[in-house]
């Protein structure tokens, strides 16, 4: 066992010496850069911010994820989204993507009205009749939603400050305040959000807040039945949600963009943009 | 906000374009404010005596595309009545909410300058004036001060020098600014691009130049007055000047684009090709850029052994096809990031609207009254550089020639 008192100390004291004199400086000057140097992964585990906002016991965190290796693509949630939520026609809160592969390597994405009345046979692709009976050889769906970013663009841009987030995390608009300028919907790398023809104000998925501050669960999360969208509060270790993240790899959306969604995917294939 | 026909898949809320006419015209507005602002500092700052015919009608023009520049704005807003909330809870994180500070600043300093260019003239149409009717329009628009004494004058300079040196990056601030406002939405990768604040100012310049250069030989024309050769030569080569690095920066981010071939290149390279081949290869780059290089070039080169006449309608073709440049490259970055989506898999086809609140003719209309304010300015106050060009008929006399200011030429005109 080494000594606790080696001549080393000595050089370890003059150098910790150094350091407390020289310290003050290296940390007014460092704390300048380290909180924009320091990594911000799309997951929230390294930035202090993302801590911060998901600490456990410290209130609720509501967080999504969508299991698309569940979802049947019957558009049940659409149709409940529309209902629960009075969303005009033409517009979306949420909708439904299918992907569908074929051999020659084409990638076909289709969602007729949002996938609200679902997808009855594989999409036409346009091409002469004997490559439009090739049959694809494989396929999904993945539901979309507005992912209620932590770093979120479309409050960042919002000129009058109409667009704001919940301190339980959920991205939301005023529509007393909005101008209806749009530059929120320009900004949305997602296309979740819409100038509602109605209000001429922008709208966009709340995770039914209305619905979650009763305790109750989003009207997409409860009409779907396959489970492929889960709703909970990721700062309680014990809820669903926490145990589906703690049990599997999950994605984000466009995560170069750095926007840190909070609605997650579990299967995303690399075609999904 | 129109439900649009579109070709591969395009994300169920992108199956609208919800900016249209309006905001491509609000770009086109500013920066020809700009660019008129820029052509009368060069005179008044610069020391570009050639340019002193059109320096006056230059800032005339600033101010009156100015006054116009929130019109598109206002009309596009899904509630206008709220539009000041902008100004009362500004977002400070939003690049949008800093335009109604810093147009409220650049109105403030143009207008306070055009105050001063003419606060002489307004004393002396004033005392002058064979209506008695305009007298009290003249005392308002002189605000009071009828002072025109050589210490009150030499404090007209001093506060015009200092407004002027904040009045230019004012204007380049509210261009850039403009540009800003598209380069930093990253959700877009038409848009995102450090250089289109850059792009914005300088293509700015180039319609604001174009702009003062057509309305001064058409008018000239029309008044049957000689058009100033060393004017319109000093105009073309401004002009050409700034459309060279203008054009040059559009190409390299379009080269940029092709080069870097990110993943969104295969559907900016089908938008470019397709959609926008006509807006941007036939209009802005080869009608627009191509054919005013080679034309203004030669008057640049050759300089006096092109004849008046012609390089004045040279002038003209030019500065219009220079109009016609912005106008494109404003339609293809607005438009043309709109036009496919961000699923980078479909396209909408838009097709303009001539009629309806933000139609094409609503976008004329708006273009048209600046024209007006100028009109009815000309009418009250001198355009034009020079003191003989007085509305003279109004006055019961030639007014006296003023001798321009020791160490002040360049602001007495």
């Amino acid at each position: 066992m080494i000594s606790p008192h080696t001549p080393d100390d000595v050089s370890r004291r003059a150098f910790l010496e150094t350091v407390a004199k020289t310290g003050g400086q290296s940390f007014l000057f460092g704390s300048l850069f380290v909180n924009t140097a320091m990594l911000r992964l799309p997951q929230d585990v390294a930035s202090p911010k993302a801590k911060s906002e998901t600490e456990v016991g410290k209130g609720v965190v509501y967080g999504f994820v969508v299991d698309t290796t569940k979802c049947i693509g019957c558009g049940s949630c659409v149709r409940a989204c529309r209902a629960e939520n009075g969303v005009p026609d033409g517009y979306n809160r949420t909708w439904v993507e299918q992907y569908t592969f074929y051999p020659d390597g084409e990638v076909v994405v289709n969602s007729p009205n949002g996938g609200e009345n679902g997808f009855a046979e594989p999409p036409t692709r346009n091409m002469p009749a004997e490559l439009e009976k090739v049959q694809p050889v494989r396929g999904f769906f993945v539901p979309k939603l507005c992912n209620h970013c932590i770093d979120t663009p479309c409050i960042q841009v919002c000129p009058v400050g109409a667009s704001f987030k919940t301190p339980e995390g959920v991205v939301l608009v005023d529509h007393e305040r909005c101008v209806g300028c749009a530059y929120c919907v320009q900004a949305c790398p997602f296309g979740s959000r819409y100038l509602n023809p109605e209000t001429n104000t922008a709208d966009k998925c709340t995770w039914c807040h209305h619905r979650i501050t009763k305790g109750l669960l989003p009207a997409c999360v409860v009409s779907c039945p396959a489970e492929a969208r889960i709703f909970g509060n990721v700062s309680d270790p014990e809820s669903k949600i926490s145990r589906i993240l703690a049990t599997n790899r999950v994605q984000v959306l466009k995560s170069y963009l750095g926007t840190r969604p909070r609605t997650r995917y579990i299967g995303l294939d690399s075609e999904v943009i | 906000m129109h439900h649009f026909i579109t070709e591969g898949y395009v994300l169920p809320n992108q199956q609208h374009i919800y900016w249209t006419v309006m905001i491509v015209l609000y770009p086109y507005i500013t920066g020809i404010v700009a660019g008129a602002f820029i052509i009368s500092s060069l005179h008044h700052v610069f020391d570009k005596d050639e340019l002193k015919p059109v320096s006056r009608f230059a800032m005339v023009m600033a101010f009156a595309f100015l006054l116009f520049a929130t019109l598109p704005l206002l009309n596009h807003l899904g509630h206008p009545e709220r539009a000041l909330n902008i100004m009362f809870t500004p977002n400070l994180t939003s690049a949008m909410a800093g335009f109604g500070f810093i147009y409220s600043t650049y109105l403030f300093i143009l207008a306070v300058e055009i105050w001063l260019v003419y606060r002489v003239d307004i004393v002396h149409l004033y005392n002058e004036t064979r209506f008695p009717a305009l007298k009290p329009v003249y005392w308002l628009l002189a605000l009071g001060v009828l002072d025109i004494s050589e210490e009150a004058k030499v404090v007209d300079h001093k506060v015009m020098v200092f407004l002027a040196s904040i009045g230019i990056p004012a204007a380049c601030g509210l261009h850039g600014y403009v540009g800003f406002i598209f380069g930093a939405i990253k959700a877009n990768p038409w848009w995102a691009s450090p250089l289109m604040p850059v792009i914005f100012l300088l293509s700015a310049i180039v319609s604001g130049v174009a702009m003062v250069m057509i309305c001064y030989i058409i008018i000239q024309w029309f008044n049957g007055r000689e058009v100033d050769g060393a004017c319109v030569s000093a105009l073309i080569e401004t002009a050409w000047y700034f459309l060279i690095i203008d054009v040059a920066l559009e190409l390299l981010e379009l080269i940029n684009h092709a080069y870097m071939a990110n993943e969104d290149w295969t559907i900016l390279k089908t938008l470019v090709t397709t959609k926008l081949f006509v807006s941007m290869f036939i209009i802005q780059i080869l009608l627009g850029s191509v054919v005013p290089f080679l034309a203004m070039g030669a008057v640049v080169v050759f300089k006096q052994r092109i004849p008046a006449a012609v390089r004045n309608v040279i002038g003209v073709v030019c500065g219009l096809l220079l109009l016609a440049q912005v106008a494109a490259m404003r339609w293809n970055v607005v438009m043309g990031g709109q036009m496919f989506s961000k699923s980078l898999r479909g396209f909408l086809n838009f097709e303009v609207d001539l009629g309806g609140r933000e139609g094409l003719f609503a976008g004329l209309f708006i273009l048209c009254l600046p024209f007006v304010v100028i009109f009815v300015f000309s009418r009250l106050l001198p355009l034009w550089g020079a003191v003989d060009t007085f509305p003279k008929a109004w006055m019961k006399e030639k007014p006296p020639v003023r001798q321009p200011l020791k160490g002040f030429s360049k602001f007495s005109s």
